[in-house]
Protein backbone atom coordinates (compact mmCIF):
# COMPACT_ATOMS: atom_id res chain seq x y z
CA UNK A 1 0.00 0.00 0.00
CA UNK A 2 3.29 2.54 0.88
CA UNK A 3 5.11 1.25 -1.75
CA UNK A 4 1.92 1.84 -4.81
CA UNK A 5 1.54 5.51 -2.87
CA UNK A 6 5.35 6.92 -3.53
CA UNK A 7 5.25 5.22 -7.18
CA UNK A 8 1.80 7.62 -7.72
CA UNK A 9 3.54 10.09 -6.37
CA UNK A 10 6.86 9.57 -8.08
CA UNK A 11 4.62 9.61 -11.33
CA UNK A 12 2.66 12.85 -10.23
CA UNK A 13 6.28 14.83 -9.52
CA UNK A 14 7.40 13.59 -13.08
CA UNK A 15 4.70 15.00 -14.84
CA UNK A 16 5.21 18.32 -13.14
CA UNK A 17 8.70 18.31 -13.62
CA UNK A 18 8.02 17.63 -17.30
CA UNK A 19 5.65 20.40 -17.91
CA UNK A 20 7.79 23.14 -16.57
CA UNK A 21 10.63 21.94 -18.15
CA UNK A 22 8.59 22.32 -21.38
CA UNK A 23 7.30 26.07 -20.38
CA UNK A 24 10.01 27.75 -22.52
CA UNK A 25 8.26 26.18 -25.19
CA UNK A 26 4.91 26.95 -24.45
CA UNK A 27 6.42 30.23 -24.00
CA UNK A 28 7.44 30.27 -27.94
CA UNK A 29 4.41 28.37 -29.28
CA UNK A 30 1.66 30.04 -27.97
CA UNK A 31 2.77 33.33 -30.01
CA UNK A 32 4.08 31.33 -33.37
CA UNK A 33 0.61 28.89 -32.66
CA UNK A 34 -1.36 32.30 -32.47
CA UNK A 35 0.45 33.77 -35.95
CA UNK A 36 -0.40 30.40 -37.66
CA UNK A 37 -4.27 30.84 -36.72
CA UNK A 38 -4.04 34.57 -37.90
CA UNK A 39 -2.51 33.48 -41.23
CA UNK A 40 -4.92 30.10 -41.79
CA UNK A 41 -8.14 32.42 -40.98
CA UNK A 42 -7.47 34.86 -43.10
CA UNK A 43 -6.61 31.93 -45.67
CA UNK A 44 -9.72 31.01 -45.67
CA UNK A 45 -8.78 28.01 -43.57
CA UNK A 46 -12.06 26.65 -41.54
CA UNK A 47 -11.58 27.10 -37.93
CA UNK A 48 -12.02 23.22 -37.79
CA UNK A 49 -9.07 22.34 -40.34
CA UNK A 50 -6.69 25.16 -38.73
CA UNK A 51 -7.07 23.26 -35.53
CA UNK A 52 -6.64 19.61 -37.05
CA UNK A 53 -3.81 20.71 -38.43
CA UNK A 54 -2.31 21.90 -35.39
CA UNK A 55 -3.19 18.28 -34.03
CA UNK A 56 -2.17 16.06 -36.74
CA UNK A 57 0.80 17.77 -38.52
CA UNK A 58 2.37 19.53 -35.56
CA UNK A 59 4.96 21.39 -37.17
CA UNK A 60 5.04 24.88 -37.66
CA UNK A 61 6.94 25.71 -40.40
CA UNK A 62 5.23 23.25 -42.13
CA UNK A 63 2.06 24.53 -41.55
CA UNK A 64 2.97 28.02 -41.86
CA UNK A 65 4.06 27.45 -45.28
CA UNK A 66 0.83 25.21 -45.74
CA UNK A 67 -2.10 27.55 -44.66
CA UNK A 68 -0.30 30.47 -47.27
CA UNK A 69 0.18 27.81 -50.22
CA UNK A 70 -3.80 27.08 -49.55
CA UNK A 71 -4.38 30.66 -49.92
CA UNK A 72 -2.41 31.00 -52.62
CA UNK A 73 -4.48 28.13 -54.21
CA UNK A 74 -1.84 25.93 -54.74
CA UNK A 75 -2.46 22.50 -55.60
CA UNK A 76 -3.06 19.35 -53.05
CA UNK A 77 0.61 17.54 -54.64
CA UNK A 78 2.26 21.28 -54.29
CA UNK A 79 1.06 21.33 -50.50
CA UNK A 80 2.43 17.52 -49.71
CA UNK A 81 5.71 18.03 -51.51
CA UNK A 82 6.48 21.41 -49.90
CA UNK A 83 5.74 19.71 -46.50
CA UNK A 84 7.41 16.54 -47.49
CA UNK A 85 10.59 19.08 -48.07
CA UNK A 86 10.26 21.20 -45.20
CA UNK A 87 10.28 18.13 -42.85
CA UNK A 88 12.99 15.98 -44.35
CA UNK A 89 15.14 17.96 -41.68
CA UNK A 90 13.56 15.61 -38.77
CA UNK A 91 15.03 12.92 -40.43
CA UNK A 92 18.18 13.67 -38.71
CA UNK A 93 16.73 14.56 -35.31
CA UNK A 94 14.83 11.32 -35.17
CA UNK A 95 18.00 9.16 -35.89
CA UNK A 96 20.07 11.32 -33.88
CA UNK A 97 17.33 10.73 -30.78
CA UNK A 98 17.65 7.07 -31.42
CA UNK A 99 20.22 5.67 -29.46
CA UNK A 100 18.57 7.39 -26.22
CA UNK A 101 15.48 4.98 -26.52
CA UNK A 102 17.14 1.82 -26.59
CA UNK A 103 15.00 -0.30 -24.68
CA UNK A 104 11.72 1.76 -25.55
CA UNK A 105 8.38 -0.38 -26.45
CA UNK A 106 7.50 0.37 -30.30
CA UNK A 107 4.52 2.33 -29.86
CA UNK A 108 5.99 4.49 -27.19
CA UNK A 109 8.46 4.88 -29.61
CA UNK A 110 5.40 5.53 -32.32
CA UNK A 111 3.80 8.27 -29.88
CA UNK A 112 7.37 9.76 -28.98
CA UNK A 113 7.95 10.94 -32.79
CA UNK A 114 4.48 12.31 -33.71
CA UNK A 115 5.29 14.90 -31.20
CA UNK A 116 9.14 15.46 -32.36
CA UNK A 117 9.33 19.18 -33.88
CA UNK A 118 12.53 21.48 -34.04
CA UNK A 119 11.99 22.27 -30.38
CA UNK A 120 11.24 19.41 -28.53
CA UNK A 121 14.16 17.88 -30.28
CA UNK A 122 16.39 20.42 -28.66
CA UNK A 123 15.26 20.12 -25.28
CA UNK A 124 15.00 16.40 -25.47
CA UNK A 125 18.72 15.82 -26.46
CA UNK A 126 19.44 17.90 -23.78
CA UNK A 127 17.45 16.09 -21.42
CA UNK A 128 18.66 12.91 -22.58
CA UNK A 129 22.44 13.62 -22.93
CA UNK A 130 23.61 12.66 -19.38
CA UNK A 131 20.79 10.97 -18.30
CA UNK A 132 17.67 8.26 -18.97
CA UNK A 133 14.87 10.49 -17.82
CA UNK A 134 11.47 8.94 -17.18
CA UNK A 135 9.03 8.36 -20.07
CA UNK A 136 6.69 10.08 -18.34
CA UNK A 137 8.01 12.83 -17.97
CA UNK A 138 9.21 12.88 -21.31
CA UNK A 139 5.56 12.27 -22.97
CA UNK A 140 4.67 14.84 -19.99
CA UNK A 141 6.88 17.48 -22.03
CA UNK A 142 5.54 16.64 -25.57
CA UNK A 143 1.91 16.83 -24.25
CA UNK A 144 2.30 20.36 -23.04
CA UNK A 145 4.08 21.36 -26.12
CA UNK A 146 1.40 20.31 -27.97
CA UNK A 147 -1.81 21.30 -26.33
CA UNK A 148 0.15 24.75 -26.12
CA UNK A 149 0.58 24.94 -29.79
CA UNK A 150 -3.39 23.75 -30.03
CA UNK A 151 -4.40 26.63 -28.29
CA UNK A 152 -2.08 28.98 -29.52
CA UNK A 153 -3.26 28.35 -33.32
CA UNK A 154 -6.92 28.26 -31.77
CA UNK A 155 -6.63 31.79 -30.25
CA UNK A 156 -4.69 33.06 -33.73
CA UNK A 157 -7.83 31.64 -35.54
CA UNK A 158 -10.56 33.32 -33.21
CA UNK A 159 -8.79 36.85 -33.00
CA UNK A 160 -7.51 36.87 -36.52
CA UNK A 161 -10.67 38.41 -37.48
CA UNK A 162 -9.81 41.65 -35.60
CA UNK A 163 -5.94 41.66 -35.74
CA UNK A 164 -4.08 42.92 -39.17
CA UNK A 165 -0.38 42.69 -38.04
CA UNK A 166 1.16 40.51 -35.36
CA UNK A 167 4.35 42.67 -35.33
CA UNK A 168 3.91 45.28 -32.49
CA UNK A 169 4.04 42.80 -29.63
CA UNK A 170 7.34 41.55 -31.39
CA UNK A 171 5.52 37.64 -31.56
CA UNK A 172 7.48 37.34 -34.82
CA UNK A 173 10.39 36.85 -33.17
CA UNK A 174 8.83 34.05 -30.86
CA UNK A 175 10.79 31.52 -33.21
CA UNK A 176 14.30 33.13 -33.91
CA UNK A 177 14.50 33.48 -30.13
CA UNK A 178 13.41 30.13 -29.61
CA UNK A 179 16.16 28.85 -31.80
CA UNK A 180 18.62 30.83 -30.03
CA UNK A 181 17.42 29.53 -26.33
CA UNK A 182 17.64 25.73 -27.27
CA UNK A 183 21.32 26.29 -29.68
CA UNK A 184 23.37 28.30 -27.13
CA UNK A 185 23.16 25.43 -24.43
CA UNK A 186 24.29 22.90 -27.38
CA UNK A 187 27.28 23.99 -27.85
CA UNK A 188 29.73 22.55 -25.33
CA UNK A 189 32.45 21.99 -27.21
CA UNK A 190 34.61 24.42 -29.54
CA UNK A 191 33.90 22.15 -32.70
CA UNK A 192 30.37 22.82 -32.18
CA UNK A 193 30.90 26.56 -31.96
CA UNK A 194 33.00 26.34 -35.82
CA UNK A 195 30.34 23.61 -37.15
CA UNK A 196 27.07 25.83 -35.96
CA UNK A 197 28.64 28.85 -37.35
CA UNK A 198 29.54 27.10 -40.76
CA UNK A 199 25.95 26.02 -40.72
CA UNK A 200 24.40 29.27 -40.29
CA UNK A 201 26.17 30.54 -43.37
CA UNK A 202 25.74 27.12 -45.59
CA UNK A 203 22.29 28.49 -44.96
CA UNK A 204 21.67 31.35 -45.56
CA UNK A 205 23.96 31.38 -48.83
CA UNK A 206 21.67 28.00 -49.81
CA UNK A 207 18.59 30.34 -48.69
CA UNK A 208 19.45 33.40 -50.91
CA UNK A 209 20.51 31.42 -53.89
CA UNK A 210 17.04 30.01 -53.76
CA UNK A 211 17.14 26.51 -52.60
CA UNK A 212 14.35 27.66 -49.72
CA UNK A 213 12.68 24.72 -49.17
CA UNK A 214 16.06 22.33 -48.59
CA UNK A 215 18.85 24.84 -47.15
CA UNK A 216 18.22 23.63 -43.73
CA UNK A 217 18.98 19.91 -44.15
CA UNK A 218 21.72 20.30 -46.89
CA UNK A 219 23.65 22.94 -44.72
CA UNK A 220 23.07 20.35 -41.64
CA UNK A 221 24.39 17.13 -43.46
CA UNK A 222 27.08 19.31 -44.92
CA UNK A 223 28.60 21.37 -41.52
CA UNK A 224 27.99 17.90 -39.47
CA UNK A 225 30.19 15.96 -42.39
CA UNK A 226 32.84 18.81 -41.59
CA UNK A 227 32.52 18.59 -38.37
CA UNK A 228 33.63 14.77 -37.99
CA UNK A 229 36.46 15.56 -40.16
CA UNK A 230 37.78 18.05 -38.09
CA UNK A 231 37.51 15.89 -35.05
CA UNK A 232 39.35 12.89 -36.72
CA UNK A 233 41.89 15.55 -38.13
CA UNK A 234 42.74 17.13 -34.59
CA UNK A 235 42.81 13.28 -33.04
CA UNK A 236 45.36 12.49 -35.10
CA UNK A 237 47.49 15.49 -35.07
CA UNK A 238 47.33 15.50 -31.23
CA UNK A 239 48.51 12.05 -30.69
CA UNK B 1 0.62 16.69 -44.61
CA UNK B 2 0.34 14.28 -41.80
CA UNK B 3 1.75 11.19 -43.20
CA UNK B 4 4.46 13.16 -44.68
CA UNK B 5 5.46 14.85 -41.38
CA UNK B 6 4.99 11.92 -39.20
CA UNK B 7 6.75 9.24 -41.18
CA UNK B 8 10.40 11.53 -41.18
CA UNK B 9 9.86 11.70 -37.66
CA UNK B 10 9.09 7.99 -36.87
CA UNK B 11 11.01 6.14 -39.07
CA UNK B 12 14.97 6.76 -37.99
CA UNK B 13 14.25 6.01 -34.59
CA UNK B 14 11.90 3.35 -35.20
CA UNK B 15 14.74 1.36 -37.29
CA UNK B 16 17.71 2.66 -35.14
CA UNK B 17 16.81 2.73 -31.44
CA UNK B 18 17.65 -1.04 -30.98
CA UNK B 19 20.37 -1.12 -33.10
CA UNK B 20 24.55 -0.34 -32.06
CA UNK B 21 25.20 2.21 -34.36
CA UNK B 22 28.82 2.42 -35.62
CA UNK B 23 31.28 5.38 -33.62
CA UNK B 24 31.57 7.42 -36.96
CA UNK B 25 27.74 7.59 -37.25
CA UNK B 26 27.03 8.33 -33.83
CA UNK B 27 29.48 11.19 -33.95
CA UNK B 28 27.78 12.68 -36.70
CA UNK B 29 24.92 12.79 -35.44
CA UNK B 30 26.30 14.31 -32.20
CA UNK B 31 26.49 17.06 -34.64
CA UNK B 32 22.92 17.58 -35.39
CA UNK B 33 21.61 19.24 -32.79
CA UNK B 34 24.38 22.26 -32.69
CA UNK B 35 24.00 22.65 -37.00
CA UNK B 36 20.30 21.78 -37.74
CA UNK B 37 19.49 24.96 -34.99
CA UNK B 38 22.17 26.92 -36.17
CA UNK B 39 20.31 26.21 -40.45
CA UNK B 40 17.20 26.66 -38.72
CA UNK B 41 17.74 30.13 -37.15
CA UNK B 42 20.26 32.02 -39.07
CA UNK B 43 18.17 32.86 -42.15
CA UNK B 44 15.85 34.43 -39.98
CA UNK B 45 17.93 36.73 -38.89
CA UNK B 46 19.95 37.41 -41.84
CA UNK B 47 17.58 37.65 -44.32
CA UNK B 48 14.27 39.70 -45.54
CA UNK B 49 12.58 38.46 -48.65
CA UNK B 50 15.09 35.98 -49.72
CA UNK B 51 17.65 38.76 -49.74
CA UNK B 52 21.08 38.91 -47.06
CA UNK B 53 20.37 41.95 -45.12
CA UNK B 54 23.29 43.38 -42.99
CA UNK B 55 22.21 46.71 -42.47
CA UNK B 56 22.02 48.72 -39.35
CA UNK B 57 18.57 48.76 -39.03
CA UNK B 58 17.94 44.74 -39.33
CA UNK B 59 16.06 44.83 -35.64
CA UNK B 60 16.09 41.07 -35.72
CA UNK B 61 19.93 40.58 -36.09
CA UNK B 62 20.43 43.44 -33.57
CA UNK B 63 18.18 42.37 -30.99
CA UNK B 64 19.86 38.49 -31.43
CA UNK B 65 22.79 40.07 -29.82
CA UNK B 66 21.27 40.76 -26.91
CA UNK B 67 19.35 37.64 -26.57
CA UNK B 68 22.81 35.07 -27.39
CA UNK B 69 24.09 36.98 -24.14
CA UNK B 70 21.52 36.53 -22.14
CA UNK B 71 21.12 32.74 -23.29
CA UNK B 72 24.67 32.30 -22.76
CA UNK B 73 25.18 34.40 -19.66
CA UNK B 74 22.09 33.14 -17.61
CA UNK B 75 21.64 29.31 -19.28
CA UNK B 76 17.77 30.30 -18.60
CA UNK B 77 15.74 29.50 -21.43
CA UNK B 78 12.28 30.83 -20.59
CA UNK B 79 14.56 34.37 -19.99
CA UNK B 80 16.15 34.14 -23.74
CA UNK B 81 13.14 33.65 -25.35
CA UNK B 82 11.09 36.63 -23.05
CA UNK B 83 14.22 38.49 -23.57
CA UNK B 84 14.11 38.46 -26.84
CA UNK B 85 10.72 39.19 -27.72
CA UNK B 86 10.80 42.08 -25.07
CA UNK B 87 13.60 43.85 -27.32
CA UNK B 88 11.84 43.67 -30.34
CA UNK B 89 8.79 44.87 -29.11
CA UNK B 90 10.41 47.98 -26.96
CA UNK B 91 12.46 48.26 -29.87
CA UNK B 92 9.01 48.83 -32.50
CA UNK B 93 7.34 50.90 -29.59
CA UNK B 94 9.97 53.69 -29.56
CA UNK B 95 11.61 53.48 -33.14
Amino acid sequence: MNQQKTTRQKKKSGIWYGIRQALPIVLGYIPVGFAYGVLAQKSGLGLFNTIAMSVIVFAGSAQLIGAGLFGAAASPFTLIFTTFVVNLRHLLMSAALAPKLKGWRKWQIALFGYELTDETFALHSMRMAKRRPPKIETFAVNITAQSSWVIGSMIGFLAGGQIADVRPVGLDFALPAMFIALLVPQVVKPVYLMMAVLSAGLSVALYVLGFNQSHVIIATMAASTVGVGVEQWMKNSSS
Amino acid sequence: MGAVTYLPRLLPMFLLSDRRLSPWIAQWLSFVPATVLAALLAPGLLCREGELTLEMDNLFLLSAIPTFLVAWRFKSFFGTVATGMGIVALARYFF
